[in-house]
C-alpha cells in the first residue's frame, strides 16, 4: 500500500499529547490563527498612531506620501500579491502530494519575496539620499514645519520595517519548509507546516495590502 | 508515613533527574515549578524594593535616598512584581500544572511553545536585571513619554526590551492555553463541566492575546525613540504624549485583569472544595469571566482622566468602568452564596479566601470611587490609588495565590505543608497587608502624591503605621518559602485527594505521573460533584 | 484543510482580481474625490484582505471558531481605534484649555 510509505513520517509526526493527527493538525491550524490575531493587535498599534497623525496632518502626510514612488509600490505589491499565489499554489501541491510541484512553488514564493525586499532596500536607499530618513539629518522640502514631515516618515519607516522583518522571517520559514520538502518529509496526510507557513506568508500579504495605500497614495490628485 | 512509597513511585518528580531533564522539559508539570522559581525570585527582588521604599518613607524627609535613586526604587518595584511576578504568577504555574488535567489532557497543545515562553520570561527577567544592576530606570513601570523616550538618563531600553521579551511569554502561554482548552478536551468533559478555574484561565488567556501585543508594539517605537531618533511621542515633532498613554494602557489595564481573573478562578475552586457545595451559579460565574475579559478592553481610559484626553472621551470611560465592576460583585455575591449552608471548613486555603473576599470587595469598591472621573481628578497620583490597587493585587491575587498554593501543595509534591504553621502566616499575612495598605487610603484621601520621597510631617504616622504593616507583612511572607521548603522533605504524605475535592486532578496520585492519565478519561458527572468523592482521601499506591 | 481542494483556477481568478485591484486603486488615487479617496482606498484593501483570506488562507473552509477568531481580532483592533480617536477628535470641544 502506499500508506507504508506514508506511515513512519505520519507516525513521527504526531506528538504524544494528542489523541489523533486531525486533533494535532487543527490544533495546529488554529494556534497560528490565534497568532495571527495577535500581530493584528501588535501592527495595528502603528496602524493607531498612523491614524491619529494622518488626521492631525493631513496636509504635510499628503506631500509626504507623494514623495514615495507609487508605481515602485504598487510593483511591489503586485509581487507581493504573486508570492501568495505560489503560496497557495504550493500549500495545493502538498495537499495533493506533489513533492516536486510543492518544491518549486516553494522556491517561486521564496523568490518573490526576496524580491519585495530588493525593491524595498532600493526604496530605502532612496529616502536616505533624499534625508527623508528621521533623525538629525532629516529635511523635507516643502514643508514649513519638519516635525509632522518627520512623524509620517517615523511611521513610514517601523512600519515597513516590522514588515520587512516578518518577510524575513517568512524568508527563514520558508528556507526551512523547502529543506524538509526536499527531504520528502511532507506528504498529503501531513503537510500542516506548510499549510500554517501559508496562513502567516497570506497574512504579511494582508498587512502590506493595508500599507500601500495608506503609506504611498494619500491624495495623488494633489501633486 | 510511608515515605519510601514516595520515592518508589514513579512521578514526574522523579521521571528524570538532571539539569538537562528539567532544563528541557516538555512536561506542563515541571515548567510550572520552573515558572514558580522564577517569579518567587521575581517576587523576593521585588519585595526589596517594597522594602527600601517603606524605610525611605518612615520620615517626611528623604534622607535615605535620592530622589533620582527613588524614582528608580519604585519603578523597579512595580516592573518586578508586575511583569515579571504577577502577570505570569497563576497562569503559568498553577494554570500550566493544572489545566491540562483539570480538562483530562496529557499535556498542552504545545509542549515546546511552553517551555519556550518559560525561556522568554527568564530571559526578559535577564535584562531587565541587567538594566537594575546597571544602575536602574527611573520613569516609573509606566514609561511616560517623553520623559522615557527623550530625556530619562536610565536603562529604558534594556528595561523596555526585557518587558518586551517577557511579553512574548504572556502571549504564548495566552495562545497555548486558548488551543488547549478549545481542542484538547477529554470526551464529556463539555464547556460547562469545566471547573471554574479553567474557564478563568481561558478569560486570561484571550486577554493576553488580544492586548499584549500592543504594548509590546508600544515598546517597540519607544525603543525607536530613543535608539534611532525616530520619534513618534516626541512633541517637538508634533508628536502626541497622550497617544502612548492610550497605548500603554490599552493593554495595561487589561493586564490588570490578567492579574486577577485566574485569582478568581483560584477562589472558585478553594470556596467550592470548602464548604463541600457546588458554586453557586455557576454558569453566571463563568460568564463573569469572559464579560470581565472583555469588558475590561473598553476602559483603559480611565487612566487617562488628567492626561489632557478630552472630557467626554473622560466621560464614555468613566461610565464604562462602572461596568466591568459588575461581573466581578457577580463573582463575590455568587462565592458568598455558596458558603450559605455549606459544610465549611477552615482549612489554610479557605482562610486566603476568605481573605481574598474580604480585601477584594474592599479593592473593587474604591475601585469605583476612582472610575468617577470627578473624584478621580483629586485623588489620581496619590496614595489613594496605590492604596486601590495593592488591595485588588496583593490583598486579592497574591492572597489567592497563597490560596491556590496551599490547596494543590499536596498534588504538586505529594507532601503536606504543616497547617498550623500556615494558618499563622495566613493571619500574619492578613494584619500585615491591613496595616500596610489601609493607612494609604487616608493618606492619599488627604493629599499624599503617589512616587514622592519627602512629604509634610502631618503624613508621618500614617506612613509609620503603613511600614510597621510592612515589615509584618514581609514577615508573614517568609514563613511560607521556609516551610514549604520544609515540607518536600519532612511533611506529612499527602493521599490522592485529602481535600475531598471534584476534579480530574485529584483522581491521580500525588505527585502525578508523568502523563496524567495513562487512559484518557471519558467524563459522565458534573462538576463540583461531591457525592461522588469521599472526604478522606485515597492512601497513595 | 485536508478535505478541500481548490482549484488551480480558482486560486488563478482571485490572484488575477487581486493584480487588478492594485492597479485600480494606485489609478483611483490620482482622481480627486475629497475625502472620499480614502474611503475608496480602504475598502479596496478590505476587498483585496477579504479575498487573500477567503481563498488563499482557505477562510471560507475553515471552522466558525477559527471565523470567530479573525472577526474577533479586527473588533478588537476597532475598539481600540474607535476609543482613542473619540478623544483625539474631541478635543477641544469643551474649550476649557487642555481639555
Amino acid at each position: 500500500m502506499a500508506e507504508q510509505a506514508h506511515a513512519p513520517a505520519e507516525s513521527l509526526a504526531l506528538r504524544e499529547q494528542f489523541n489523533t493527527p486531525e486533533q494535532q493538525k487543527e490544533s495546529s491550524t488554529f494556534g497560528m490563527w490565534v497568532f495571527l490575531i495577535t500581530e493584528v493587535m501588535f501592527f495595528g498599534g502603528m496602524f493607531l498612531a498612523y491614524t491619529v497623525y494622518r488626521n492631525t496632518y493631513p496636509v504635510v502626510f499628503a506631500m509626504a506620501s507623494t514623495s514615495l514612488t507609487a508605481w515602485i509600490g504598487a510593483l511591489n505589491t503586485g509581487v507581493l500579491l504573486c508570492s501568495s499565489f505560489t503560496m497557495v499554489m504550493a500549500v495545493r501541491a502538498a495537499q495533493l502530494g506533489r513533492r516536486i510541484a510543492l518544491i518549486w512553488f516553494l522556491v517561486l514564493t521564496l523568490f518573490l519575496g526576496l524580491v519585495f525586499l530588493g525593491v524595498k532596500a532600493y526604496e530605502w536607499n532612496q529616502k536616505f539620499v533624499e534625508h527623508h530618513i528621521p533623525g538629525a539629518h532629516f529635511y523635507f522640502e516643502g514643508a514649513a514645519e519638519q516635525g509632522p514631515a518627520q512623524l509620517f516618515f517615523s511611521l513610514y519607516f517601523a512600519m515597513t520595517g516590522l514588515h520587512a522583518l516578518h518577510m524575513v522571517v517568512g524568508a527563514g520559514i520558508l528556507s526551512w519548509l523547502l529543506y524538509h520538502a526536499v527531504r520528502g518529509r511532507f506528504t498529503a496526510e501531513y503537510m500542516t507546516p506548510v499549510d500554517i507557513a501559508g496562513l502567516y506568508w497570506h497574512f504579511v500579504d494582508i498587512i502590506w495590502i493595508f500599507l500601500f495605500p495608506l503609506l504611498y497614495l494619500i491624495d495623488r490628485h494633489m501633486r | 508515613m510511608n515515605t519510601a512509597a514516595i520515592e518508589t513511585q514513579e512521578n514526574y518528580l522523579n521521571a528524570g533527574y538532571g539539569l538537562k531533564s528539567w532544563l528541557l522539559t516538555k512536561d506542563h508539570k515541571r515548567i510550572a515549578i520552573l515558572y514558580l522559581i522564577t517569579i518567587t525570585i521575581f517576587f523576593f527582588i521585588g519585595g526589596i524594593f517594597a522594602s527600601l521604599i517603606r524605610i525611605e518613607l518612615l520620615t517626611p524627609q528623604g534622607n535615605l535616598v535620592s530622589s533620582e535613586t527613588y524614582n528608580k526604587l519604585f519603578t523597579m518595584h512595580g516592573i518586578a512584581m508586575i511583569f515579571f511576578f504577577l502577570i505570569p504568577s497563576i497562569p503559568a504555574t498553577l494554570g500550566n500544572f493544572f489545566l491540562p488535567m483539570m480538562i483530562g489532557a496529557r499535556d498542552l497543545a504545545f509542549p515546546r511553545i511552553n517551555l519556550l515562553s518559560w525561556y522568554l520570561l527568564v530571559i526578559g527577567g535577564a535584562f531587565a536585571i541587567f538594566a537594575m544592576l546597571a544602575g536602574g530606570v527611573d520613569t516609573g513601570w509606566t514609561f511616560y513619554t517623553p520623559y522615557s523616550t527623550t530625556y530619562s538618563n536610565s536603562w529604558v531600553i534594556a528595561t523596555a526590551l526585557g518587558i518586551f521579551v517577557s511579553g512574548f511569554s504572556s502571549i504564548l502561554t495566552g495562545l497555548n492555553f486558548i488551543v488547549t482548552v478549545h481542542r484538547m478536551r477529554a470526551p464529556g468533559m463539555t464547556w460547562f463541566r469545566l471547573p471554574l478555574f479553567v474557564w478563568a484561565n481561558y478569560a486570561t488567556a484571550v486577554i493576553q492575546v488580544l492586548g499584549t501585543p500592543v504594548v509590546a508594539v508600544t515598546l517597540v517605537l519607544v525603543f525607536c525613540e530613543r535608539v534611532f531618533h525616530i520619534g513618534i511621542f516626541d512633541p517637538n515633532l508634533g508628536g502626541d504624549p497622550v497617544l502612548f498613554q492610550h497605548m500603554f494602557w490599552f493593554y495595561s489595564h487589561p493586564a490588570v485583569y490578567i492579574m486577577v481573573l485566574p485569582a478568581m478562578g483560584v477562589i472558585s475552586e478553594i470556596i467550592s472544595v470548602f464548604s463541600r457545595k457546588p458554586i453557586f451559579g455557576y454558569h453566571v460565574v463563568a460568564f463573569s469571566s469572559m464579560a470581565i475579559a472583555v469588558i475590561g478592553f473598553l476602559v483603559w481610559g480611565h487612566h487617562l482622566f488628567v492626561s489632557t484626553q478630552s472630557v467626554y472621551a473622560g466621560l464614555v470611560f468613566s461610565f464604562l468602568s462602572y461596568f466591568v465592576a459588575i461581573p466581578s460583585a457577580v463573582k463575590v455575591f455568587n462565592w458568598t452564596a455558596t458558603l450559605y449552608k455549606g459544610s465549611i471548613s477552615f482549612a489554610t486555603p479557605m482562610l486566603y479566601a476568605f481573605g481574598f473576599i474580604g480585601l477584594f470587595t474592599i479593592g473593587g469598591l474604591t475601585g469605583l470611587f476612582v472610575a468617577s472621573l470627578g473624584f478621580d481628578v483629586h485623588v489620581t497620583d496619590t496614595y489613594f490609588v496605590v492604596a486601590h490597587f495593592h488591595y485588588v493585587m496583593v490583598g486579592g491575587t497574591i492572597m489567592a495565590f497563597l490560596g491556590g498554593l496551599h490547596y494543590w501543595w499536596p498534588k504538586m509534591t505529594g507532601r503536606m505543608y504543616p497547617e498550623n504553621w500556615a494558618k499563622l502566616s495566613a493571619a500574619i499575612i492578613f494584619v500585615g497587608f491591613n496595616l500596610t495598605f489601609f493607612p494609604q487610603f487616608i493618606l492619599g484621601y488627604m493629599g499624599m502624591p503617589r512616587r514622592y520621597h519627602v512629604y509634610p510631617d502631618e503624613f508621618q504616622v500614617l506612613h509609620v503605621l503603613s511600614t510597621a504593616g510592612a515589615s509584618i507583612l514581609a514577615i508573614g511572607y517568609l514563613f511560607p518559602m521556609f516551610y514549604f521548603m520544609w515540607s518536600l522533605r519532612y511533611g506529612e504524605v499527602a493521599s490522592a485527594n485529602p481535600w475531598g475535592a471534584t476534579g480530574l486532578e485529584w483522581t491521580m496520585q500525588s505527585p502525578p505521573p508523568v502523563h496524567n492519565f495513562d487512559e484518557i478519561p471519558v467524563v459522565t458527572h458534573e462538576v463540583y460533584d461531591y457525592s461522588t468523592v469521599v472526604k478522606e482521601g485515597v492512601e497513595v499506591g | 484543510m485536508n478535505e478541500h481542494v481548490d482549484s488551480v483556477k480558482t486560486y488563478t481568478a482571485v490572484w488575477l482580481i487581486l493584480l487588478a485591484l492594485t492597479g485600480i486603486t494606485t489609478g483611483v488615487a490620482y482622481i480627486d474625490l475629497g475625502a472620499f479617496s480614502v474611503v475608496i482606498a480602504l475598502f479596496i484593501a478590505a476587498v483585496k484582505m477579504l479575498l487573500v483570506a477567503l481563498f488563499f488562507m482557505h477562510m471560507r473552509h475553515s471552522t466558525k471558531l477559527t471565523q470567530l477568531a479573525a472577526a474577533g481580532a479586527f473588533l478588537w483592533l476597532f475598539i481600540m481605534m474607535a476609543f482613542t480617536l473619540a478623544d483625539v477628535w474631541t478635543r477641544g470641544l469643551v474649550g476649557t484649555q487642555g481639555r
